[in-house]
């Protein structure tokens, strides 16, 4: 990546925050499971308002005050996965005592010693996404650290938190949440500003999501792990950007909002140099656009009015761009947007929207504007309008010096667009229903440090031959149940065979070639492609299949009462009867090692007859002789294994005869 | 120097240092408040503490109330412990009750639009902890509020015994205006309180032309209505959730719609100024309710009869107790001792005379409490032997509908 700034020099700080939810059997305050659901299965809703509630020195904290000016209604989506906990009708239970252990753990990953006792908080969160008002946060440890390639980072913060409710639609006068996600455990990693450039970013953040997949404890997939980056250059402001799903974007959010703030200082010596002020004043200019032609200005004139904000020495600075495709009158429009207008109109870009250059005249001599002003104007029911250029007024105020601190939302480009002030220290009070917990040196003692990832990936490559894909999927995704398969079925694990084949018991001759690529390929590959085919076809759920079925399976398979060739069918019959012993579901399909070979016979039969078509057709021949081979085993074997058979023998003799 | 609670002080442990301020705790850990807000509790062996800044006192805010508003009706807020407003103490955590009207009104502005307010503390306990005998002083001050001219009476209260304070206040008290208790399920500290939405409906019932005593308390889990009831039907049927209210054996009297205010009722009610204000505040509070249970035996019944001056049962079914308890409730009702019966199905209407245990009971005495709920009727009987001695006119009082407790018909 080629560097655009010298970060050094600019001197730019970065941490990053992040948070990942954690796979415990329960949520963190309540007995529901960590499940989330498709909204469309939730069987009741219900909805709220939230109001900031005051501290002692009559104020509330900036950022919930500025949430409350939007009066919004939260209604909320629940299921039969969830209780009166989330519905903020209950007290909550105890702290989840399984998400406080994995916890202690990650402290010890993160080198940190926890303190010894801990509370839960309270942080006051007004935007609707916890039903009560405020997220239940702990916190356990300060004080780690990481090794990177450039040196130490921080760990200054880890926190054990209820996740929040996730956000479905966002209407004009009220937000829709989901209650599914609402009180997971997830852990909030937060480092020191030790982070050097946008690539070091990347890395931390790779490092620090290596370490907690480790433990093999925490949740995997989209949105069980988010970032939070923050950024700030000397001269700039602490900014928080939120919500950076992917990897990937860490490294252009960093990069971009440092030229974001780059631009807003430039922009800040231009308007200084310009005179440029804010005086504040708000125009009703309805009635210049009687006539207009504009589509816009004329729906929102139907209920509303178009009020205009004269902002003198601001021409030009306003739509100059401060990140690739957004301008300083977009940041406007993200804080005109608080107050629920769809967006706001300045002279930068116009004449546009079917706004001409005459009403532009007209307006500008409206307000008073002189040649070098730049003139913003909103269209939308009054208070709104209002609202809305007072919070232009406010950002063009912080324009003039400089950059706002902010919490902004990340963007898919790596962009990011404004939420709400960085909130104060004063939202966090104790979470009162909830005991705290005394951490003791016995709890820290008996927690086990886990394998890491690269070193599990090493040794099932170098102990167990796996391939470095298939080591690295099953070492990250599937630890658990590999290991129980390879340990708790004899003849799979070569360490275990070689001892077995000491004892006598087997024999290579009466024993199945079983080895854990054979376990690991098909927790990679079949069950992939088993998930698929039950999400198209409904017809069976692959999650009915639990990790003693597998065990019984592989132990069926070493025992030679099934064929590799049938795990497929198997686990398909197993999802849809998992009641079922499975050695009776293998014997009643009568699918054993010995009759598989008597089918590969037959099929290396028809093959060898119909050699030339094979020749001829490639493996595009499968099709037309399915036909022969069904006919040959008239539905006595399932068309599948049949089919994956012939396609396994047209395959190896195109091959052999190349 | 030593430290104390609320001073600001470094911890160090090992080679690091903490800021914060020192806030109480119950383990033998010292507890400290982080700079970023986080209480977290050190083991005192491993730590040395070093006092910072001494504590300061934090200056209350001073917050100007909106002037009186000639056209606004004036309505008196009586507390008796229930927080209608709290507020939090970042520093510390702390979370206290307040009961100031400014405090009110600040932490819930939208009153002002409704009303003006005269607000004081008439107690400050928990509703767990509240008095038959101060029932008497909370009429008392009802009546002077109403005499002195109020449009209206808002009490706040804990919802734990609230219907035991509503009912009693409804049998003491004949009201020309809306006397109407409100509280909140869940804590006024909260965001999501339903304190504010609770306190907004309860003003609009204040100031509206339902006379009487009522509770106005949420309708559903959502914020959208609260609903008016009657206060001798009304009974807290959930611990936690926000609707635990419910009208048992009767409607709702209305509702009142959220944000818009707008009253809808269900029922007739007593208008605005037809009734004359009037009290009779007299109780006799050694009454009891005993639940009667499978097994149960007589022998509660022979203690209440020597402890108490009038008994409620909360038998089964129709009205219910065992055989072998007939005879001694009818020693008890020999002895001048009235005996109610009421249900512990709680819905529905007490009948003695379709089984034969049931016929025993009422040929012992036995008073039939009707559709009444048992704390009802326990409210009650302490109030009509405050009135009379006389079993006959206990009886008599018992069985007629004096507070829209007993209704005529059952209505499904």
């Amino acid at each position: 990546m080629s560097s655009k700034y010298d970060y050094k020099q600019l001197g730019l700080m970065s941490g990053l925050e992040i948070h990942q939810q954690l796979d415990t059997k329960e949520k963190l305050f309540c007995g529901c499971p960590t499940t989330l659901r498709d909204v469309e299965d939730s069987n009741f809703e219900f909805f709220r308002y939230l109001r900031p509630t005051r501290s002692e020195m009559g104020e509330v904290d900036r950022a919930a005050a500025e949430e409350a000016m939007l009066t919004k209604q939260f209604v909320y989506k629940a299921y039969d996965t969830t209780c009166l906990v989330e519905n903020d009708e209950e007290p909550p239970r105890e702290l989840n005592p399984e998400a406080l252990n994995l916890t202690l753990q990650i402290a010890k990953l993160m080198n940190m010693d926890p303190f010894d006792e801990v509370f839960t908080m309270r942080k006051i969160v007004i935007d609707g996404s916890n039903t009560s008002g405020f997220q239940r946060t702990v916190l356990v440890s300060t004080g780690g650290y990481i090794e990177t390639s450039q040196g130490k980072v921080g760990v200054g913060v880890l926190c054990l938190e209820e996740d929040a409710a996730q956000r479905v639609e966002d209407k004009v006068d009220s937000v829709i949440y989901s209650l599914d996600r609402q009180g997971i455990p997830l852990v909030e990693i937060g480092t020191d500003p030790d982070i050097v450039s946008p690539a070091h970013a990347r890395e931390v953040a790779e490092t620090i999501g290596m370490l907690l997949r480790s433990t093999g404890r925490v949740k995997r997939g989209l949105g069980t792990i988010r970032q939070d980056v923050n950024i700030s250059i000397a001269r700039g402001a602490r900014v928080e950007i939120k919500g950076v799903q992917a990897l990937d974007l860490i490294e252009t959010i960093v990069e971009q909002e440092v030229e974001r703030q780059v631009n807003l200082l430039d922009i800040m010596e231009k308007l200084q140099s310009n005179n440029a002020s804010v005086p504040g004043d708000i125009v009703n200019v309805t009635n210049l656009f009687n006539q207009t032609q504009s589509k816009v200005i004329k729906k929102a004139l139907k209920r509303g009015v178009v009020l205009a904000l004269d902002l003198p020495g601001f021409a030009g600075q306003v739509g100059r761009e401060i990140q690739p495709g957004r301008r300083l009158g977009t940041e406007f429009s993200d804080y005109a947007k608080k107050s629920g207008v769809g967006g706001i109109f300045h002279t930068d870009e116009l004449p546009a929207y079917g706004i001409t250059e005459q009403d532009v005249d007209t307006v500008r001599e409206a307000v008073g504007a002189r040649d070098g002003d730049c003139v913003i104007l909103v269209a939308d029911l009054e208070d709104r309008a209002q609202g809305a250029l007072q919070m232009v007024v406010e950002r063009a105020r912080l324009a003039l010096k400089g950059i706002p601190e902010e919490t902004r939302r990340g963007l898919p480009d790596g962009n990011s667009a404004y939420m709400r002030p960085l909130p104060g220290a004063a939202r966090m009070y104790p979470e009162t229903d909830v005991p705290s917990e005394v951490i003791t040196r016995d709890m820290l003692d008996s927690i086990e440090l886990p394998e890491l990832l690269p070193e599990r990936k090493a040794r099932y490559m170098e102990e167990l031959g796996l391939n470095e894909e298939l080591a690295g999927i099953v070492a990250s995704k599937h630890l658990e149940l590999f290991e129980k398969i390879i340990t708790e079925v004899p003849g799979i694990n070569p360490t275990l065979v070689a001892s077995a084949f000491d004892n006598g018991k087997h024999s290579a001759l009466d024993t199945p070639y079983i080895d854990s690529t054979l376990v690991a390929s098909t927790l990679v590959n079949t069950l992939t492609k088993l998930r698929r085919e039950s999400e198209l076809t409904h017809d069976f759920d692959i999650d009915e299949v639990e990790s003693h079925h597998y065990v019984d399976l592989f132990k069926l398979i070493v025992s030679g009462g099934a064929a590799k060739e049938v795990i497929p069918v198997l686990l398909i019959e197993i999802a849809q009867n998992p009641e079922k012993d499975i050695e009776d579901i293998a014997k009643k399909m009568g699918l054993g090692q010995k009759r598989i070979e008597d089918i590969e016979r037959s099929v290396e039969n028809i093959i060898n007859q119909r050699i030339d078509f094979v020749k001829e057709q490639g493996i595009g021949a499968v099709g037309p002789l399915m036909g022969e081979v069904m006919k040959e085993f008239r539905g006595s074997v399932p068309g599948k294994i049949l089919s994956n058979i012939l396609k396994e023998k047209i395959e190896a003799r195109l091959n052999s005869s190349e | 120097m030593t430290v104390e609670e609320g001073d600001s002080v470094l911890v160090k442990q090992g080679n690091r240092t903490f800021n914060g301020v020192l806030m109480p705790s119950i383990t033998d850990n010292a507890v400290i408040k982080l700079i970023n807000g986080y209480n977290v509790g050190f083991d005192p062996g491993n730590v040395t503490m070093e006092l910072a800044e001494k504590k300061q006192d934090v200056q209350a805010a001073t917050v100007e109330l909106p002037p009186h508003d000639p056209d606004l009706p004036n309505v008196s807020i009586l507390s008796t412990g229930g927080t209608i407003a709290s507020k939090v103490d970042y520093r510390t955590g702390a979370v206290t009750s307040q009961f100031t009207a400014e405090d009110i009104l600040l932490a819930i502005p939208e009153l002002t639009k409704i009303a003006n307010y005269n607000a004081r503390v008439c107690y400050s306990i928990l509703s767990e902890n509240m008095q038959p005998e101060y029932w008497v002083r909370l009429a008392e001050e009802v009546y002077n509020e109403i005499k002195a001219g109020a449009a209206g009476v808002i009490i706040t209260h804990g919802t734990d015994t609230m219907m035991y304070t509503a009912a009693a206040l409804a049998f003491m008290i004949e009201t020309p205006v809306p006397v109407v208790f409100v509280g909140s399920q869940r804590s006024a500290d909260r965001p999501s309180s339903d304190n504010a939405m609770n306190a907004i409906c309860a003003a609009k019932v204040a100031t509206s032309d339902i006379a009487g005593v009522t509770v106005v308390m949420h309708g559903t889990t959502s914020d959208d209505f609260c609903h008016i009831h009657k206060a001798t039907k009304v009974r807290k049927m959930h611990t936690s959730r926000r609707d635990a209210f419910q009208s048992i054996n009767s409607r709702p009297l209305g509702r009142v719609d959220y944000p818009s205010g707008k009253i809808t009722t269900y029922l007739d009610h007593a208008r605005r100024g037809e009734k004359e204000l009037a009290i009779n505040s007299n109780i006799e509070p050694r009454c009891t309710l005993i639940k009667y249970t499978t097994g149960a035996s007589p022998e509660t019944l022979l203690f209440a009869s020597a402890n108490y001056k009038g008994i409620v049962i909360e038998g089964t079914g129709l009205g219910h107790v065992s055989t072998e308890w007939v005879p001694y409730i009818k020693r008890t009702t020999k002895a001048g001792i009235p005996v109610v019966m009421t249900s512990q199905c709680l819905s529905g209407r007490v009948c003695d005379r379709v089984y034969d245990t049931g016929r025993d009971i009422l040929k012992a005495g036995v008073i039939e409490g009707e559709d009444m709920m048992p704390e009802v009727a326990l409210v009650k009987l302490m109030w009509a032997l405050g009135q009379t001695r006389d079993i006959d006119e206990v009886r008599k009082i018992m069985t007629t509908d004096m507070a829209g407790e007993i209704t005529r018909s059952s209505r499904t």
